[in-house]
């Protein structure tokens, strides 16, 4: 983490003519000693789809506010393209959101909604603008209606027509997904992606729903308790956390408790609870000796006691089957192990292999290079309830 | 199912029965009355009784005789809701936006007023705007008014009177409307390049209308037939319609002209109404 605030100030020193958006040491506090935001550092690439994602309270809808200038910071600064914009009023900034409620207005018709923007700065052809724009949304039919007389997805697109049309240098999305049902959901986040693609500008769009974070985005940055835990491309993100909370986050992990026994050139063999395995070098992120070794449920290979498998380097004998759900693409097991942890394995159902039944002692296997170590003084629940989805 | 429809429907008419009743004898059958009253001989009094003639005439007298205090009722009423509308708005405004906790001890502020009689609080204003009280002295001081100018006994004095009693009718209603503005179409104005002077007159002005109408409506209708505030704080000068349809029912005991004149106030009122009320709702409201 202190590394990653490091790499961004050096950034930001090296490089004044940034043209994306820069946050430098960027504080909020409320009254009652309240930290929401706790000096960030973030470099948003011009033209990128970035993901701030996070529980909620996590700080990352405050972080927005401030880059729309909807909340003021305690302390440091927001760069825009060069220009300082921390204090600039709301309206003076090239800068819009799709607000999570949508708020549209709703004595104004669809077009005067989506022309809103336009009409303030004066801008000419508001009429071709705004009907190219509707039909971007596919809203040209609606455009006479009020907002109350659309369904909820109708609506998320005039919010998001509304505040793309002012071609903004950065448009800001604040869980503009949550009020839509899971189908309707998945359908925008595939439009707001294409439109991305479409008009090349920089979205920054928080949520915390990881599955969408990693749908959408080029680059996602993890935010827990008002800082950045990591920040990378999604698969980068899911295939090496960096912290527990990242890998408990981020889909789900196996955080097996461990030792460091020995550290080669690229490779580092723990020993957990006396059976020794590998982690690569380049996948350890651990202080001192102790650490949770952490592994995918789906990268976990389950066979018969004795059995060869297709991973040679660890396995781990002495699993005993506790549950079986089978969920139609894979089936997900849990395990027992002899130290009494239950680990989670989720199976392919390629329908090459037998499905085992509870009861049934495993072996469990996994290719070196899919684990990865964490520092022990981490708690291994932490980011692991997902809740309020 | 239809058997619970008709079952409502009858629920529905004995719910309504209570005021349907109430309405009928004190509204309806005085109403009739009234108008009937309208159309008599005025020759006729209290002791040879009334014949009906059908006398349209009556409403022609009315109107060429006191075109001057029904001008001056609607003027007067009409000033005084351009008052209340300017110090409601920006009181309501103050209340539903910036109050923040004291927002339940203002709107008790604001009724309070309603806890006393309305005539005594009338004649207050009397004492208030005395011709050696101290506004009266102090605007002299500054050269306001003249060494012998005073307020009470002139159109100020009724449209300030008036004002003051009818703020309340107007501030409740436009707090209910401002109140209900989700905050977040503010904050989406400010980020569609509205600063807060334009944000103002193209999101909360427009959402308030609701709140305006009825708020000038519940000002203006009872500001017109108000005669109280013309009585005590106006001289003769000053004679509002109320004050002559009260003479000529109490003092003069002509009750063709006081009806007719009552009459001809409803109409011009409904008619009025119906024309602000029609332009307001077909166009900017929700």
């Amino acid at each position: 983490m202190s590394q990653l605030a490091e790499d961004v100030a050096a950034r930001a020193a090296s490089d004044p003519t940034y043209d994306g958006l820069r946050l430098s040491g960027l504080t909020k506090s409320f009254g009652g000693g309240f930290t929401a935001v706790d000096a960030l550092d973030l470099d948003v690439p011009k033209g990128s789809f970035f993901a701030l994602l996070g529980p909620s309270g996590c700080g990352k809808t405050t972080t927005l506010r401030m880059v729309a200038g909807l909340e003021t910071p305690t302390s440091g600064s927001i760069v825009l393209g060069g220009n300082d914009i921390t204090y600039a009023k709301p309206y003076r900034r090239p800068v819009n959101t799709v607000f999570q409620s949508y708020a549209l207005f709703p004595h104004l018709d669809i077009f005067e909604n989506v022309a809103f923007g336009l009409r303030r700065r004066k801008s000419a052809q508001v009429k071709e603008k705004v009907e190219q724009m509707l039909e971007l949304v596919e809203l040209t039919e609606q455009s006479r209606k009020k907002p109350a007389q659309l369904s909820g997805g109708q609506q998320q697109r005039v919010a998001l027509a509304r505040a793309l049309i002012n071609e903004p240098e950065v448009l800001l999305l604040d869980e503009p997904l949550g009020a839509l049902d899971l189908k309707l959901r998945r359908a925008m986040q595939i439009e707001i992606k294409r439109i991305q693609t479409e008009v090349q500008q920089t979205f920054i769009h928080v949520t915390h729903d990881q599955e969408e974070a990693m749908t959408m985005a080029d680059t996602v940055a993890v935010m827990n308790a008002g800082v950045i835990e990591q920040m990378g491309a999604p698969a980068e993100l899911y295939e090496n956390p960096r912290s527990t909370f990242v890998a408990n986050f981020l889909g789900q992990s196996n955080l097996i408790s461990g030792t460091v026994v020995s550290r080669a050139a690229d490779v580092v063999t723990v020993e957990m609870h006396g059976i020794q395995v590998s982690v690569p070098t380049g996948r350890t992120h651990v202080d001192g000796d102790q650490g949770w070794v952490g592994i995918r449920p789906e990268k976990v290979l389950l066979g018969e006691p004795g059995e060869q498998l297709d991973a040679p380097g660890n396995t781990i004998p002495g699993g005993v089957i506790t549950d079986v759900s089978f969920v139609g693409v894979s089936t997900q097991y849990l395990v027992r192990m002899p130290w009494g942890q239950e680990l989670q394995i989720f199976e392919q159902n390629t329908g090459r292999r037998r499905m085992f039944a509870s009861g049934e002692k495993v072996e469990l296997s996994w290719r070196p290079e899919y684990a990865f170590l964490l520092d022990q003084s981490q708690d291994a629940t932490a980011g692991a309830q997902r809740d309020g989805q | 199912m239809s058997e619970t429809v008709r079952r409502k429907g009858k629920v529905g008419y004995l719910l309504l029965a209570p005021a349907a009743l109430w309405l009928v004898l004190f509204f309806v059958i005085p109403f009739y009355s009234l108008v009937a009253t309208s159309l008599f001989d005025q020759g006729g009094s209290d002791f040879r009784g009334y014949q009906m003639t059908y006398a349209f005439g009556n409403y022609v007298d009315v109107v060429q005789e006191y075109a001057g205090p029904f001008g001056r009722s609607l003027l007067y009423g009409a000033i005084a809701t351009a008052f209340c509308l300017v110090l409601g708005y920006v009181l309501a405004y103050a209340i539903a936006f910036k109050a923040g906790r004291w927002k339940n001890l203002m709107l008790v502020l604001v009724i309070a007023p309603f806890f006393t009689s309305f005539l005594v609080r009338t004649l207050s204003w009397k004492l208030i705007l005395a011709d050696d009280g101290f506004i009266v002295n102090t605007l002299q001081t500054l050269q306001v008014l003249g060494d012998d100018g005073r307020l009470l006994a002139t159109p100020i004095a009724v449209v300030a009177g008036l004002t003051y009693n009818f703020l309340p009718f107007m501030v409740l209603p436009l707090y209910a409307s401002i109140d209900k503005i989700d905050h977040r179409l503010i904050e989406a104005s400010s980020d569609l390049y509205a600063n807060p002077f334009v944000g103002f007159f193209k999101v909360t002005w427009p959402l308030s209308l609701p709140g305006v109408v009825s708020g000038t409506l519940l000002t203006f209708i009872p500001a017109v037939g108000d005669y109280i505030n013309a009585q005590f704080l106006g001289s003769t000068n000053e004679r509002v319609i109320g004050n002559v349809i009260q003479a000529q029912f109490t003092d003069a005991n002509n009750y063709p002209v006081a009806s007719a004149l009552s009459v001809l106030l409803m109409v011009l009122i409904l008619a009025m109404v119906l024309v602000y009320v029609r332009r307001a709702g077909t166009e900017d409201l929700l």
